[in-house]
């Protein structure tokens, strides 16, 4: 029996009526139309489709999208504005943290979790934050000079927003 | 231009990334079109089985189900699913899209769903009934290759799809008569998974009206497809079109012909509207083709003084049980490159190559070159080992001298160019080689296990020569100067991932002398690139790219002819530098590029008898391959309680000739060697004696993580290719073909004060754990 949901996307209320067993996964990419969340293994351990549940790195996969009613989503397309990458995007050009792309958006949103929690960490703490999320091309090396690139411009992006908030 | 370095050389980051960095890049999985059904595919869970009766009348009763079709319905529709290998005297199964009265392996496809919902169409699946009545499952290739086993397919009445001696150089008798001894050593070379992230993905659409077939496919050859599949759903190539949108990985899983994506084909036309297929993980592990699967019982003729004079061995490799496009012609690719960067006057090899129940093997990243470099370099060491010479010492005594090039070998190829020695060399100086041999020995004497491995390789890259090729081997591309003043390049190689809209931006740019923001690369769809071999074999930028390097020739042959009637004077003396033309001494005047194709285009003002526009097309056909070749160095640390291999160093000195992109060619590197530390240390596709696949998902296959990789120490050496203009030789290999024998090496030199010679890969904590248990326990 179809069900409604209601989330926010990248800021947007979206709101639909699903079958419960619909992945939240395919909500974001088959009622939301945003495909830059990928699949790739649908069992949890590819990390492809990570995105930000409420902020927590959660594979897309592994939930069902009437289990996010109410949350606040964020995927690969609500990091950028039109002018500018966010600092993790940023870093993976600067770095050639990318070769095929299709992990990219998963390995992207894990590092920015990543970030969020640690804004400065180890090669060894890059490595096990994104341990979750398989890439088949890089080899990962240009993937970590990416996160450590980017470190710096989250931290001091935050350090703003902070600021402006008054905190 | 005010700044006139050139591009080529440089580090640049990629002009692909920015959509892909967004999440914007468009994959096969993300298109969707108006009335689009989707298709879910039932297949086999026995190895080998009779179909008694498939009864899909419940899965059609579903709601949403448009049809449930099994292969009575479409294989006379779809033609058999190609082979493109020529050996002779090769039997062969009939390969149909869907299963006939049999399955042959586990994932075998039996019936497909078609529905308005994914979610439908996998519940179709799950409704269809299929009677199957088990038969007899040949799993062991050693065993399938004997009289009197059970049969894959009965009606062949063998298991042998072929045997052949191959590689057949020198005089092998002769080499094994004057030998001192015979160093025998047997190496299996496991089956692996190539698992590109993306898994396989198919949407065909039929335009009736014009009768024509558009196909997005997750694929590194949309034009081998649009020569082939004509073949199977009756189409002409004039109206047929695929396009291989982003593709996510390939590593040679997606350089074939699959049956879904001539079924999926089938589908549109047959229903009138689009029609999706995604591949789920489970089925990309069990359908989409498996690399390797050689095992070897290899003799080596030797001189005590460590001098090699022969090689020969009986081969036996696991076809799977059908032939995908290549098939059979990978395990004859070893023999090409067997003897390695040595001087081996001798090499024969009987190759057997059967057929099992399980998925086709074909060609995973390096096929072939990573099976003979592991072989070649296993038994270096084994050999410096018996004969207690230095493992380095032996490579060096079979190097040719950098003036022995071009070098030929005993298996009928010429190396183009090379210095095996100076690759080696700077490994061991980057590896600061004698500290780590002495830290080794120092961790030795305190109780360690530790290991440090060599391998030197070289490869076969920019397939090829057509006369070495199934289906030709030449590449081709267009480059259009725009009456803008912009460039559009157009190659026929399919990029994904490689890079190749940069790098070709880069060598066009510096060549018409234009900015590289003015340059966009086309690929991956037949509309647009009509003509194209694909991306293959370390072949894109050596073969693809000197293609587009012959249409920039022509262009700029054009241009001047068109600058010397502007300028009032004769094409000689007419000089083109930095995007501009000019005739010194006889105008003042300055026409840069974009002026002339504007004056092409416009038209007014052409001498007799020139074409306007300002575009040319060339195909390459390459006169010999290219040779890359490296060495590789590794030290690990194992611990004896749980065998776990850890990497502490790690060298990789690899020399693709010019490099077009250093930052691309680093990152082809390390991705190479992260699969090779894959196929080293965790990576096997498992059968068990039923023929059952133990290894379907990423949880039983273990891909490695960020947390297994080590820092690498890369350099390089430059040795231009004479092949190709560009002087480049290919970099998309090198890591799976240096780094799997390197890692083995540093590991049995870890594992050999315990006595162990050798283990096969990988090597698991399990299986270096056991080796330890054994030898400590008595």
């Amino acid at each position: 029996m179809p069900i409604p949901v209601r989330l926010r996307v990248n800021h947007a209320v979206t709101q639909h009526t699903v079958e419960p067993r619909v992945l939240l996964v395919h909500y974001l990419r088959d009622y939301c139309g945003l495909t830059g969340t990928h699949v790739g293994c649908e069992s949890g351990i590819c990390g492809a489709c990570t995105v930000l549940v409420d902020g927590r790195a959660v594979k897309a996969c592994t939930m069902f999208a009437v289990q996010a009613d109410g949350s606040e989503v964020t995927t690969i397309e609500g990091l950028a504005t039109d002018a500018a990458l966010h600092p993790v995007q940023q870093g993976f050009w600067e770095c050639h943290g990318l070769q095929c792309g299709y992990c990219t958006p998963g390995m992207i949103m894990a590092a920015v979790q990543l970030l969020a929690r640690n804004p400065t960490p180890t090669r060894g703490e890059i490595a096990e934050g994104v341990r979750g999320n398989l890439c088949r091309c890089t080899g990962y090396t240009h993937i970590l000079d990416a996160v450590a690139y980017a470190a710096p411009a989250v931290a001091n992006a935050s350090a703003r927003q902070e600021e402006v908030a008054g905190v | 231009m005010s700044d006139t370095t050139p591009y080529v050389g440089r580090a640049m980051k990629r002009v692909e990334d920015p959509r892909l960095v967004r999440g914007i890049g468009t994959y096969t999985d993300d298109l969707r079109l108006p009335g689009m059904l989707h298709a879910a595919i039932l297949r086999s869970p026995y190895a080998h089985a009779r179909i008694r009766a498939i009864d899909t009348s419940a899965a059609a009763a579903l709601p949403g189900v448009v049809t449930v079709l099994t292969g009575a319905d479409v294989n006379d529709a779809c033609g058999a699913v190609p082979c493109a290998a020529a050996i002779p005297d090769l039997k062969a199964p009939r390969h149909t899209v869907l299963a006939s009265d049999r399955v042959y392996f586990v994932g075998h496809a039996v019936a497909v769903a078609v529905a308005n919902d994914p979610y439908a169409a996998r519940d179709a699946v799950d409704a269809i009934d299929v009677d199957y009545e088990p038969l007899p499952v040949v799993v062991n290739p050693e065993e399938a290759a004997k009289p009197g086993s059970a049969l894959t397919h009965p009606d062949l009445g063998t298991n042998v799809a072929f045997a052949q001696t191959v590689a057949g150089g020198g005089d092998i008798d002769d080499a094994f008569r004057r030998a001192d001894r015979i160093v025998k050593h047997r190496l299996y070379h496991q089956r692996l998974t190539p698992m590109p992230i993306e898994p396989r993905a198919v949407v065909a659409s039929y335009h009736r009206g014009e009768q024509a077939l558009t196909l997005w496919t997750s694929t590194q050859i949309p034009h081998l497809l649009r020569t082939l599949l004509p073949g199977m759903l009756n189409v002409p190539e004039p109206k047929l079109r695929i396009v291989a949108p982003e593709v996510g990985g390939g590593f040679g899983a997606k350089l074939n012909v699959y049956a879904e994506e001539a079924l999926v084909g089938h589908l549109a036309m047959r229903l009138n509207a689009p029609v999706k297929w995604i591949e789920s993980r489970r089925e990309n592990a069990m359908s989409t083709i498996h690399g390797r699967d050689q095992i070897g019982d290899y003799e080596v003729a030797v001189k005590n003084d460590g001098t090699i004079l022969g090689i020969k061995s009986r081969t036996i490799a696991d076809l799977g049980a059908y032939n995908q496009l290549l098939t059979p012609m990978v395990p004859t690719l070893t023999g090409l490159v067997l003897t390695g960067c040595y001087k081996i006057p001798a090499v024969k090899i009987d190759l057997v190559a059967v057929y099992t129940h399980k998925m086709a093997t074909d060609a995973y990243r390096g096929a072939g070159r990573p099976e003979a470099t592991y072989l070649i370099e296993r038994l270096m060491d084994v050999i410096a080992n018996e004969l207690k010479i230095d493992r380095l010492a032996i490579r060096t005594k079979h190097f040719p001298a950098p003036s022995e090039f071009p070098f030929s070998t005993a298996c009928g190829l010429t190396y183009d160019s090379g210095d095996y020695f100076g690759s080696l060399a700077k490994a061991k100086q980057l590896s600061n080689w004698d500290a780590l041999v002495a830290a080794r020995d120092a961790a030795r004497r305190a109780g360690k296990l530790a290991g440090i491995g060599v391998s030197t390789y070289v490869e076969i890259c920019a397939m090829g020569p057509s006369k070495a090729m199934p289906a030709g081997g030449w590449e081709w591309g267009c480059v259009r100067m725009e009456i803008s003043g912009k460039v559009t390049v157009i190659t026929g190689v399919t990029p994904h991932g490689q890079g190749q809209e940069t790098s070709f931006a880069q060598i066009v740019a510096d060549r018409l002398g234009v900015p590289i923001e003015d340059v966009v690369v086309l690929k991956g769809d037949t509309n647009i690139a009509h003509y194209g071999r694909d991306t293959y074999g370390s072949r894109g930028t050596a073969v693809g790219g000197t293609a587009i390097v012959m249409c920039i020739d022509k262009i700029v042959a054009k241009a001047k002819r068109l600058a010397a009637h502007l300028l009032e004077t004769l094409e000689d003396h007419v000089v083109f530098e930095h995007g501009v033309f000019t005739a010194p001494g006889v105008s003042t005047r300055k026409i840069p590029i974009a002026e002339l194709a504007a004056e092409a285009y416009i038209a007014k003002n052409l001498p007799a008898g020139l074409e306007p526009g300002l575009e040319a097309s060339s195909f390459y056909e390459p006169e010999n391959f290219t040779f890359p070749f490296g060495a590789h160095v590794c030290a690990v640390d194992i611990d004896r309680d749980t065998g776990r291999v850890s990497i502490s160093k790690y060298v990789a000195v690899d020399d693709c000739g010019n490099q077009i992109n250093p930052l691309l060619v680093e990152g082809q590197v390390q991705g190479g060697i992260a699969q090779s530390i894959g196929q080293a240390l965790f990576e096997q596709t498992i059968y068990d004696e039923n023929g059952q696949l133990l290894t379907g998902e990423f949880m039983d296959y273990a891909l490695p993580r960020a947390v297994d990789i080590p820092e690498y120490i890369l350099g390089s050496t430059v040795t231009p290719s004479p092949v190709n203009p560009l002087g480049v030789k290919g970099v998309g290999e090198a890591g799976t073909i240096g780094a799997t024998p390197a890692i083995a090496n540093a590991v049995l030199d870890a594992l050999q004060p315990l006595g162990v010679v050798h283990l096969d890969l990988p090597l698991t904590p399990e299986r270096v754990w056991r080796a330890i248990s054994s030898t400590v326990a008595v």
